[in-house]
């Protein structure tokens, strides 16, 4: 099963003291897809990749990359795993011209052309000294030494947090362009919901530190309905409305988001004492903020069934 | 043709390449035998999963809009019925009521409303 699945873990559970952080994450990732990883702050998100890279252990569970238990990762293993970390640390007294000395010579394989192929992307002098660089072209360095050791798997955490536009659009042409082939794998960890929609085919979303949903991004979409209630109150407070994943107010009427809405939804639905009840189509930004604005929810699609 | 896709919108991005291919062939922006391009290529263009396009080719594939050339990639097709006639009738129905709607919103006449669809039905055949 390692050929079709990069990541896997198996009831990974992390503890922070008597805090739970990450809680029975079944979680799979097929070769070739990109995953949009999804959470508000704290999720558990940061986390997660941690202990995939083997620089957390497990309190529970396991989790392996590649075919291989995260935390006994060999370097030849490690060297097939591109990873960036939040902000996009690197040294500050470093040329960019030595950024790029330092990976083609800490990693076995180096594409030298790649490197200067996404650095030009970003805009960025190969001269410059790496304090000089503003956020978005610390990332492109970041990025290009990342990807010219030509990783099988990218694991990148929140890479476009405090981008400019310009420096994003740079961050989503750079994924596209590296998962072309269809054999390299990407899990990003990210706040950007249209950028998401655009790079991503799979979303794995984590509230309050368990994995919710973990399928293809249509899927998702095609799976979560909307209705707008007209009601003087929360319809929902006195009748239960299967699949419900969250009621909120908007104006003097009332959003409510369903997944997996079936003939038991639609009688729910009907049955409420509502003035007018009208269903709505749903953005990808609709269906995942009503499970974020909800810190538990009583449905999920979480079960990677929908692979 | 110049494809665009809009994130956070109500249709997926999927559906929205499928939709603008659709009309591009039935406006004539597309004609019979025109080459598209590569999967790879329109994600590239576009900035957005290659997945995400093979899904869109796909549906116009399976809907015979586009046909594949083995190792030459895909081509505007010539138009073949592949829906039975109910379903034809279903699509046309749907494609009817937003136009009528629309339409009738505007506050014009049933005659006025036939007498353009007339004349653009025209234009097309």
């Amino acid at each position: 099963m390692s050929d079709t699945h990069v990541i896997r873990t198996e009831r990974l559970t992390r503890y922070f003291g008597r805090r739970s952080v990450v809680r029975e994450l079944n979680f799979t990732v097929p070769r070739g897809s990109v995953v949009g990883l999804l959470g508000l702050n704290g999720a558990g998100k940061t986390t997660t990749i941690r202990m995939l890279m083997g620089f957390l252990e497990p309190t529970r569970g396991t989790c392996q990359v590649l075919g291989h238990d995260s935390r006994t990762l060999s370097p030849e293993t490690r060297a097939r795993i591109g990873h960036t970390v939040e902000g996009h640390f690197l040294y500050p007294w470093m040329r960019v011209r030595d950024c790029e000395r330092f990976g083609r010579e800490t990693h076995p394989k180096w594409d030298v052309t790649f490197f200067e192929q996404s650095v030009r992307r970003f805009g960025i002098d190969c001269e410059a000294k790496v304090s000089w660089l503003s956020r978005g072209q610390r990332a492109g360095v970041s990025l290009a030494s990342t990807l010219a050791g030509d990783p099988e798997l990218l694991i990148l955490d929140d890479p476009a947090l405090g981008l400019d536009p310009v420096s994003r659009r740079a961050l989503n042409e750079t994924i596209i362009e590296f998962c072309e082939s269809g054999e390299r794998t990407v899990l990003l960890s990210s706040h950007l919901l249209d950028d998401v929609e655009r790079v991503a085919d799979r979303v794995a979303l984590m509230v309050d530190g368990r994995m919710l949903v973990d399928s293809t991004l249509d899927d998702f979409r095609s799976r979560v309905t909307a209705w707008i209630v007209d009601s003087a109150e929360d319809p929902t407070i006195h009748h239960t409305i299967p699949g419900m994943v969250h009621c909120r107010p908007i104006g003097s009427r009332w959003h409510v988001t369903v997944a997996d809405a079936g003939a038991e939804t639609e009688t729910a639905i009907d049955h409420l004492n509502a003035a007018s009840v009208e269903r709505v189509d749903v953005t990808f930004e609709d269906a995942v903020l009503a499970y974020l604005s909800r810190s538990r929810v009583g449905h999920s699609f979480y079960s990677g069934a929908a692979s | 043709m110049q494809i665009r896709v809009i994130p956070g919108s109500s249709a997926a991005i999927y559906r929205q390449i499928a939709d603008q291919v659709r009309r591009a062939v039935v406006s004539g922006e597309l004609e019979i035998g025109d080459a598209m391009p590569s999967v790879r290529a329109l994600a590239k263009e576009l900035v957005v999963n290659p997945n995400t396009v093979a899904k869109a080719y796909a549906e116009l594939i399976r809907d015979g809009v586009l046909e594949t050339q083995p190792g030459r990639g895909a081509f505007v097709a010539k138009r073949r019925n592949v829906f039975s006639k109910a379903e034809r009738l279903r699509r046309l129905d749907d494609a009817l009521e937003t136009a009528v709607g629309a339409a009738v919103t505007l506050d014009f006449t049933s005659e006025e409303i036939l007498a353009r669809m007339r004349s653009k039905l025209e234009d097309l055949m």
